[in-house]
């Protein structure tokens, strides 16, 4: 089973400029929430931006992942602090 | 399994998305959702007054396999538009929050999303896919 801490880093490896919010909403270990930003969305439509999440995990999203709930935004999107 | 081999699951699918405006897949029924997601998806239609037709992917598990190869999306509910797939359930509920539902599926936007109620009238009409398949 993936831990939250690990769906992070993979997603963060994978994906150029990315950074990501992992939360695991049910404590199992296999449905997780995400948010993700990265320059590598921009120009895409939201469903590109989802596969291109959806990608870095494979057969494992169904499988192993249950569940990857996921919001993902461009950095101009993301409101600053 | 080459790809030129004829595959009645992915035809039916096909044809299935090809012939609905809009059209659902998903886990159970719109009466009767097997999934919290799936329940969602049906719920934020039903509140935009969508009319569409649902196909529930359990009973074959080749269908949801078939249908991702088609989509190239991994999970369950899947909605198509003209052909085209919109989203699943997180893009769903985005766009019902931002009000972008209801003119992508062609209708008038109703003012700001109401809070949804699960119990809401359906107007889905039910496709079973394996039946298509005797």
């Amino acid at each position: 089973m993936p831990s939250a801490e690990e769906i992070k880093s993979r997603i963060e490896a994978a994906i150029p400029g990315a950074h990501a919010d992992v939360e695991d909403y049910t404590g199992g270990g296999d449905h997780f929430r995400a948010t993700v930003t990265a320059d590598a969305f921009v120009g895409r439509s939201r469903i590109d931006q989802h596969r291109l999440v959806y990608e870095v995990f494979g057969a494992e999203i169904g499988g192993a992942i249950h569940a990857l709930s996921l919001k993902t935004e461009t950095p101009a999107q993301t409101p600053t602090p | 399994m080459s790809s030129t081999e004829s595959n009645p699951i992915r035809e039916a699918i096909a044809e299935a998305i090809d012939e609905h405006e809009i059209i659902l897949f998903m886990k159970g029924t719109p009466e009767a959702p097997a999934c919290g997601f799936s329940a969602r998806t049906v719920a934020a239609l039903q509140s935009v007054g969508a009319r569409f037709a649902a196909v529930d992917v359990l009973p074959d598990p080749r269908i949801r396999q078939e249908l991702s190869g088609i989509s190239n999306w991994p999970t369950i509910p899947q909605l198509f538009v003209k052909g085209d797939l919109v989203g699943g359930c997180d893009i769903v509920m985005e766009m019902y929050e931002s009000g972008e539902l209801a003119p992508t599926l062609g209708l008038q936007a109703q003012g700001p999303p109401e809070p949804l109620q699960a119990d809401s009238p359906s107007a889905a009409e039910g496709l079973q896919i394996e039946n298509r398949l005797s």
